[in-house]
């Protein structure tokens, strides 16, 4: 809703400032700061695929880290068993997107409640969590990749230049490529949003009878939005795993899931950049209060969103602009806003 | 036959055990229709104060049966009154007031205690179904839920606090009318659901590993069993356990565990798609 | 008659538990038909409409539209047939403005620049060019009526239902409301559900009255005005 960040100014802008952080970090951070705000921009775009449809297609998701951990994995077992990170990549979307299709048809076809959807979200990344937990020991193996049980699987093959295993990414050129794909994600959500299926999409999260009376078969665009939200969530897994050159079961986590969630409620619900910032801003609290080792990361975040849900429930993006709404003119407001879906 | 004995024994077990782990849940949601995400972390509290008393001297079976419900009652009692009662009426924010809440007692329970702690071992011993050995403490936690499902039920059906409780869930207004106050009735209610719950805790404490992070290993089939069980708070859970405890006793026998579980979620999300509402959204809608 | 009507609705009901909302209704309407539904309230008119919307499944009886049976048909199919409806609680997009309410009507089947066009055209058409940038949330009742009839507009259907359009309307705006309903149906089929009397006499050729859910009457308006039991179950309390 906010006015700055809508219209085609406002996209220049975040996109100017993405550029910039692109060319800026390198020069003035160094090595360690670097690989640090790598798994930022992760986090950043599993935050964009909640604040998708969550924000815009009004589907409550608790378990979008299963689609993240499904990412890392389908990543992992791809890059160990093909050599090549081009089609791990792929798999790494098209994986999780399938596996949200699958689901979402049960779901938006049964046409169950939004507290059961959240329920059977967060199941889903609870049991996905469980049976990768119990998977130590040799038997458990897709090609050669063995899947480890809770220790996860180490070592996993990067992310090379397409066609050339033996030209993996150092860690400047993998923080420069999940930045431009950080924006290409942005980008790509913006321009859907303002199509046709995107229109569609929010007006059905605003009042679905009236869809339906429109012509409009609900069901099957959240489907796609879900779908949609679980190849972003898969490619920000497999942006993750070439980050550590690992993955193991706490990417299915509550924990992780929860994030997730605190990424978008404190963004804001209904924008795109906000997401991104509550990402950054979250992962760099953890890293801080990692560093210290008195309290358990549980403990912050559930603090955090207790706290959020009891004090600020709609989110500082849009408290923020509801500040400026006040300042800037009305007649200008309405004029910007009528040139897009507002999606900062 | 002595190992279709045991198989029965075991769905027998299987069932009593989605019981435990689902009855204080469905509680809470039936009544209060809240769902509450930190249900997990109830039950690992239940079994903490369990394997923390019974480790500090009292007897196993005092932790189990009175320290546990009532430690965790009153946890409850609190959790009402500081959190829930702001938010009745707001399901989503509920749910994420309860998952911060799940977090927070993870993360408080892990800084006070670390991540592990020395558990208590069943007590009791075995018996013989034919040549195989099957625990007598299983016997135990079967009982157990038999009469959690039968207290509950009585206590709807027979108790003035359960005439009131039903009348504030079907007419909130009208109950108040009449001279309940509703909010009394929650915050009974909620307690009530979190002492069912740490009783749970308690009971599955000695079988158990007892860790910060175990609610993880139950939340998954307690959520499964209450929404395939619908409104209905008895008939619901008990019905749905039936279903998915025979469902999973027998996939596991047939593979292992963990493909028990992946079952279960997909006999969930095919009934979803069947039965919206649960077994008694569709069937036995007048049932308690 | 059913061989040339737009709709055929036979032997209709609704229950809902001990509930008769809609009583073995039989109901026809012609191509380009302009029909009232008048009756107490309570009388299952809003249930009729949404039994003829798929919003509700009729308990018994079948529901046709130009032939096609869609008696268990989804809402969006039945709309897609081309029928329009703007139910007695406004159903509108509150949190987006005016003119993309009515663009996402008429994007369903145009192409960005024609729907544009559409949306224009409607926004004259009902007077909503001034505030077509406004939230919809923020609107008045009577504005977001309007907001709706003009979504029903963009949307083109064939057969287009108002349930209680002048409700909460200004004597100007009522006059507005019925003279945009008589210019509509130079080109379309409606069925309007309206209590005031004044209106159904500036609107009406043909009027079926409904009361406790099943047609008491059906004829032309200046009759069923004169009509003695449609006096005593309805007017009697209205109409001095
Ligand atoms: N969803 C529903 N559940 C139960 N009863 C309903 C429902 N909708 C309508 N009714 C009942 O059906 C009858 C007809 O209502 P309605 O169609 O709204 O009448 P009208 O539009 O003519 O005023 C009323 O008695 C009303 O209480
Ligand atoms: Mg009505």
């Amino acid at each position: 809703m906010s006015p700055l960040f809508t219209g085609r100014a406002g996209f220049a802008l975040v996109i100017a400032a993405g550029v910039i952080v692109t060319i800026a970090l390198p020069l003035i951070d160094g090595m360690f700061g670097l690989v640090q705000a790598t798994v930022f921009i992760a986090m950043a775009v599993l935050a964009l695929s909640l604040g998708f449809i969550w924000g815009f297609g009004g589907i409550m998701c608790f378990g979008q880290s299963a689609f993240f951990g499904l990412g890392g994995y389908a990543y992992a077992i791809a890059a160990i068993d093909f050599g090549g990170s081009s089609w791990a990549v792929l798999l790494a979307i098209a994986v999780p997107a399938a596996f949200a299709a699958m689901l979402g048809y049960f779901m938006f076809y049964g046409r169950i409640s939004d507290a059961y959807m959240g329920v059977i979200t967060l199941t889903v990344a609870v049991i996905l969590y469980n049976v990768m937990n119990s998977t130590s020991g040799s038997q458990y193996h897709i090609g050669a990749a063995e899947l480890g049980g809770f220790n996860g699987m180490p070592s996993v093959p990067p992310i090379n230049l397409p066609g050339d295993p033996s030209a993996a990414l150092s860690p400047l050129q993998f923080f420069i490529l999940s930045m431009i794909l950080l924006m290409a994600v942005y980008t790509g959500l913006r321009l859907l949003l303002a199509s046709r299926f995107g229109r569609v999409l929010v007006a059905i999260r605003e009042n679905e009878t009236r869809a339906m009376l429109l012509g409009y078969d609900p069901r099957f665009y959240k489907l796609v939005a879900f779908a949609i939200g679980g190849g972003i969530a898969g490619l920000s897994g497999c942006l993750f795993t070439n980050w550590g050159g690992f993955i193991s079961p706490t990417a299915f986590s509550l924990a992780q899931s929860a994030q997730i969630i605190i990424f978008v409620l404190l963004g804001g619900i209904g924008t795109l950049l906000g997401p991104i910032m509550g990402a950054v801003a979250i992962e760099y609290l953890i890293t801080l209060t990692g560093t210290q080792h008195r309290f358990d990361a549980n403990l912050i975040l559930g603090v955090i969103l207790l706290g959020f849900v009891l004090l600020v429930p709609q989110g500082v993006v849009p408290a923020i602009a509801a500040q400026l709404a006040r300042v800037i003119p009305a007649r200008r407001r309405a004029g910007a806003s009528s040139q897009t879906v507002t999606a900062p | 036959m002595a190992l279709l004995g045991l198989i029965l024994f075991n769905i027998i077990n299987g069932i009593a055990v989605l019981v435990l782990i689902s009855i204080g849940l469905a509680v809470i949601y039936g009544m209060m229709r809240i769902i509450n995400l930190a249900h997990g972390e109830f039950l690992m509290l239940g079994a903490y104060a369990t394997v923390l008393s019974t480790n500090a001297g009292v007897n196993l079976w005092v932790s189990i049966l009175i320290v546990s419900p009532i430690v965790v009652g009153l946890f409850g009692l609190l959790v009402e009154r500081c959190i829930i009662r702001f938010l009745y009426g707001r399901l989503i924010d509920t749910m994420l007031a309860t998952w911060g809440l799940s977090l927070f007692m993870i993360g408080g329970i892990t800084t006070l205690f670390g991540t592990t702690v020395e558990g208590v071992s069943a007590p009791l011993g075995a018996f013989n179904i034919g040549p195989y050995h099957a625990s007598l403490y299983s016997v135990f936690s079967i009982a157990v839920a038999a009469a959690m499902l039968g207290g509950v039920w009585s206590v709807l059906r027979f108790t003035k606090f359960g005439l009131i409780v039903r009348a504030t869930m079907q007419n909130p207004p009208m109950a108040a009318a009449l001279g309940v106050a509703p909010n009394r009735i929650y915050m009974l209610t909620f307690a009530l659901g979190a002492a069912l719950t740490g009783l749970a805790g308690g009971v599955l404490a000695p079988v158990a590993g007892v860790a910060p992070g175990m609610g993880a290993a139950y939340i998954a089939k307690a959520f499964i069993t209450v929404i395939g069980g619908g409104a209905a708070i008895v008939t619901g859970s008990g019905l749905a356990s039936a279903l998915f405890g025979t469902i999973d006793q027998i996939v596991t026998f047939q593979t292992t565990p963990v493909i028990g579980q992946v079952a279960l979620l997909i006999a969930a999300i095919i009934m979803i798609r069947i039965l919206p509402q649960g077994i008694t959204g569709r069937f036995f809608r007048r049932s308690l | 008659m059913s061989g040339t009507a737009l709709l055929q609705a036979s032997g209709v009901s609704k229950r809902f538990g001990g509930v008769t909302a809609v009583d073995t209704v039989d109901f026809s309407l012609a191509e380009g038909e302009l029909r009232c539904l008048i009756g107490p309230n309570g009388a299952g008119k809003s249930t009729f409409f949404k039994l003829l919307t798929g919003q509700l499944a009729p308990s018994t009886g079948t529901i046709k539209f130009r032939g096609h049976d869609v008696t268990h048909a989804k809402t969006h199919e039945i709309a897609r047939l081309g029928v329009g409806i703007k139910t007695q609680i406004p159903n509108v997009f509150n949190g987006l403005i005016v003119r993309e309410n009515l663009y996402v009507s008429a994007i369903r089947i145009n192409k960005p620049a024609r729907a544009r066009a559409i949306v224009d055209e409607v926004l004259a058409r009902l007077a909503l060019t001034d505030i077509a940038d406004r939230l919809v949330g923020v609107l008045a009742h009577g504005q977001r009526q309007w907001v709706e009839i003009g979504a029903v507009l963009a949307q083109e259907p064939d057969l287009i239902l108002l349930d209680e359009p002048a409700a909460g309307m200004t004597h100007e705006e009522v006059a507005r409301t019925a003279q945009l309903i008589r210019e509509i149906n130079r080109t379309k089929a409606l069925i309007v559900v309206e209590h005031d009397m004044q209106f159904i006499r500036m609107i009406a050729k043909q009027v079926t009255v409904f009361n406790q859910g099943r047609i008491l009457v059906e004829d032309n308006v200046e009759h069923v005005l004169a009509n003695q039991a449609v006096r005593d179950v309805y007017l009697g309390k209205r109409a001095a």
